[in-house]
């Protein structure tokens, strides 16, 4: 869609290919390497007065390769009665959802891993996949914690799934696009009330849209309120109770990196995306600049999220299920209607 | 003992939540679910039995004595200065209350009086350890409920009481401190004033939780009309302490039953709650503690002077006779009835703990509630597994 450039021009497409497999590692590990220090190992401390990890590194920084070096170190145990296949696979599944989404991010005008049309079709298609592997996850460790989480997670993320897509649908209608890419650019382009200093983020226009994003997210998420199925008071940790070593640490980096990367999109359909107001879109230095970009508004997303999951107790099941089907799917199809009638009106 | 609230009002919420109940309708092929004994809602070893049909409970039942320790039997070979470092570890969290009642029974037994000093010192720190001991329950709920800022809050404020309540016996936990006929020391210098400005502290610690947690909207929907207990019902199960209060049923033993501790000498106020649900349990505890706040100022202004000590003999030989005092412990109603044979060691101790009884109303509780809701309850009645299994 846009011409070549100095990174990616006189590359072949094979190299471009494997820079961008390579990108997008990076992307999920950076991005849930940062959450877990900045927000699960700081920032909480300092709202719950302590003063967190010290000693490894400057302020604690290296504590993550401790941690790592912890879980690989510690023996892979799986239950007697488990489904063992099912046990193992279960936290790649969960795992691939999030590479499967954070394909569809852009970062910059030409720094994209693939460039869609239904990019956002896509999405959220993908970050279906994750249930079928917290089911697994909950079936396979014969545990009948494990199996109460795993149904409710189920629940919980089919119920929230329709919000969050409805919430999306919104932005649609208004940029008339489903490439991921070409939101931004409709962000960048269009105008306030004729003014176009900062172009037009949605958030702007899609309050609502973004609110309702907002609170699926954290449902699709599982962290408080909607963290019924981990409910360590309850169930221990729900469908990951039986996991250890580097599995655990699978879905640990799952659920950081799935954080990031649905900020990341919520950051690309509402904010702005990658696109810094007064410089030329197509500008080349925004390849560089536009990562950066990125990842601060999804520091800044995440922070909300992790803000809400330290301070708020948590729904129960079937509080959760009538928010979602009382409160907030009305509230997202009334949102599309009046998006529609919008849309048509001017 | 006087209900305040409307007794045909709490047996109507009573039958409305029987009714919704059971849905046998649907029932299918039950699990059973083992809660503990190793379990974060426990805190400590007890284990809950329940039977269930999807997430709801069909019967749930209390398998206590994981963590029995024998202190009933162990009492028999103590003498009787050596007991109170035995029942410290009753209610590990608000210990020195647990040394109360058994010296007040010596005492009686013996006939002495400690003198006006050390009994207002008593108070205070009687009423020191319940501060400490409901705190913590007031974040621990919180943490249940899935948000875990407030315990960490509730354990960064109860050292300003555990700091002071160590300045003066030593120990944090296990003071130790209460004797036949006084107490071991007298105050500290300067401890006066630190202990008003911790209290303060826990003023606004209680101010805090009421925004973060009793404000909180979700709590409210997780706590409101759960584990609903009426006052002729959790009278007829022998609950006490915030459990009963909770239900509207307005009777404190430190007020209506005074025996050796002064607090009929303080202007204070016993909390009661019409709804006896999990949030009127919690509420009546928040109360409770800025209430003993006061308490120890008001004990800290009024301290009169002179010995700590009562005259006692050197080697204590409690006379023939039996005697039962029961004092309005952090958990509940806690007495010992003690019988001496005219020995140096008690014939027969028997120990009332608050939170066995408290903990009894389960199985009538937990039937028909959901998972989640078992915590809820749990935490709500706040037990000690020390207190249970004594």
């Amino acid at each position: 869609m846009i011409d070549a450039t100095l990174l990616f021009g006189e590359l072949a497409y094979w190299q471009q290919t494997s820079l961008r497999v390579v990108g997008g590692l990076t992307a999920v590990l950076l991005i849930a390497g940062t959450l877990v220090y900045v927000h699960l190992f700081k920032l909480v401390s300092f709202m719950q007065s302590r003063l967190g990890p010290m000693e490894a590194g400057p302020f604690g920084s290296l504590q993550l390769l401790a941690e790592v070096g912890k879980f690989l170190q510690k023996e892979d145990i799986f239950p007697r009665k488990a489904d063992k296949f099912v046990f193992a696979a279960a936290p790649f599944v969960v795992l691939m959802s999030t590479f499967l989404l954070v394909v569809v991010v852009p970062g910059g005008p030409d720094a994209w891993f693939i460039d869609s049309d239904i990019g956002v079709y896509l999405a959220m298609a993908v970050s279906s996949i994750s249930v079928i592997g917290i089911l697994m996850a909950g079936w396979g460790s014969a545990s009948k914690y494990s199996l109460l989480g795993g149904l409710r997670a189920t629940g919980q993320l089919i119920a929230y799934e329709l919000p969050l897509i409805l919430a999306v649908v919104g932005v649609v209608i208004q940029a008339g696009t489903m490439n991921m890419q070409l939101i931004v650019y409709a962000q960048a382009d269009g105008a306030i009330f004729g003014w176009g200093g900062i172009g037009n983020p949605y958030i702007l226009t899609q309050g609502v849209g973004f609110l309702l994003f907002m609170i699926a997210m954290q449902a699709e998420l599982t962290q408080t309120p909607f963290d019924m199925p981990i409910a360590e008071s309850e169930l221990v940790t729900g469908y990951m109770t039986e996991y250890s070593g580097m599995r655990f640490l699978l879905f640990f980096i799952g659920e950081f990196a799935t954080a990031g990367v649905f900020s990341a999109i919520a950051a690309v359909l509402f904010l702005g995306g990658w696109y810094i107001p007064g410089i030329d879109p197509d500008d080349n230095i925004m390849n560089v600049l536009g990562p950066i970009v990125m990842l601060t508004k999804i520091v800044g997303l995440t922070f909300l999220v992790f803000w809400f999951r330290f301070t708020f107790p948590r729904f129960r099941e079937d509080q959760l299920q009538k928010l979602a089907w009382k409160v907030l799917i009305p509230l997202a199809l009334a949102n599309i209607m009046v998006t529609g009638i919008l849309k048509v009106a001017f | 003992m006087t209900a305040i609230s409307d007794r045909e009002k709490l047996s109507y919420i009573a039958a409305q939540a029987a009714d919704a109940r059971l849905n046998l309708e649907l029932e299918t092929e039950g699990m059973t679910l083992n809660l503990g004994p190793q379990h974060p809602a426990t805190h400590g070893t007890l284990r809950i039995i329940a039977k269930l049909d999807g997430e709801q409970v069909i019967s749930a039942e209390p398998v206590m004595g994981y963590m029995h320790r024998g202190y009933e039997k162990l009492a028999e070979v103590r003498t009787y200065p050596q007991v109170t470092a035995l029942v410290n570890r009753i209610d590990w969290v608000g210990s020195f209350a647990n040394e109360v009642p058994f010296i007040l029974a010596a005492e009686k037994l013996m006939e002495v009086e400690a003198p006006p000093r050390a009994q207002w010192i008593r108070t205070t720190l009687f009423e020191m350890s319940r501060v400490a001991n409901i705190s913590l329950f007031l974040g621990d709920m919180a943490l249940q409920l899935g948000a875990t800022t407030p315990a960490f809050f509730a354990f960064r404020d109860r050292e300003h009481v555990l700091n002071q309540i160590e300045a003066v016996t030593g120990g944090r936990f296990h003071p130790n401190f209460d004797r036949i006929g006084g107490l071991k020391d007298d105050l500290p210098a300067g401890w006066i004033t630190e202990t008003k400005r911790a209290m303060r502290k826990m003023r606004q610690f209680c101010e805090e939780m009421e925004q973060l947690v009793l404000g909180n909207e979700i709590f409210a929907a997780r706590s409101r009309g759960i584990g609903v207990i009426p006052a002729d019902i959790g009278l007829s199960y022998g609950l006490s302490g915030a459990n009963i209060r909770s239900s509207g049923v307005d009777w404190d033993s430190r007020r209506d039953n005074p025996c050796g501790l002064v607090h009929s000498e303080l202007d204070w106020k016993v909390w009661t709650h019409p709804d006896g649900d999990s949030f009127a349990r919690f509420w009546v505890r928040l109360q409770e503690v800025r209430e003993s706040t006061k308490m120890i100022d008001q004990l800290l202004d009024g301290l009169p002077s002179g010995p700590i000590m009562a005259k006692v003999p050197r080697i204590i030989k409690v006379p023939a006779g039996e005697a039962y005092v029961e004092t309005e412990n952090p958990l509940g109603v806690m007495g010992y009835y003690v019988i001496s044979k005219g020995d140096l060691v008690p014939y027969r101790v028997k120990i009332r703990s608050a939170s066995f009884s408290n903990i009894s109303i389960t199985p009538w509780l937990l039937q028909g509630v959901y998972v989640p809701d078992i915590i809820t309850i749990l935490a709500s009645l706040y037990f000690i597994l020390g207190d249970i299994d004594r």
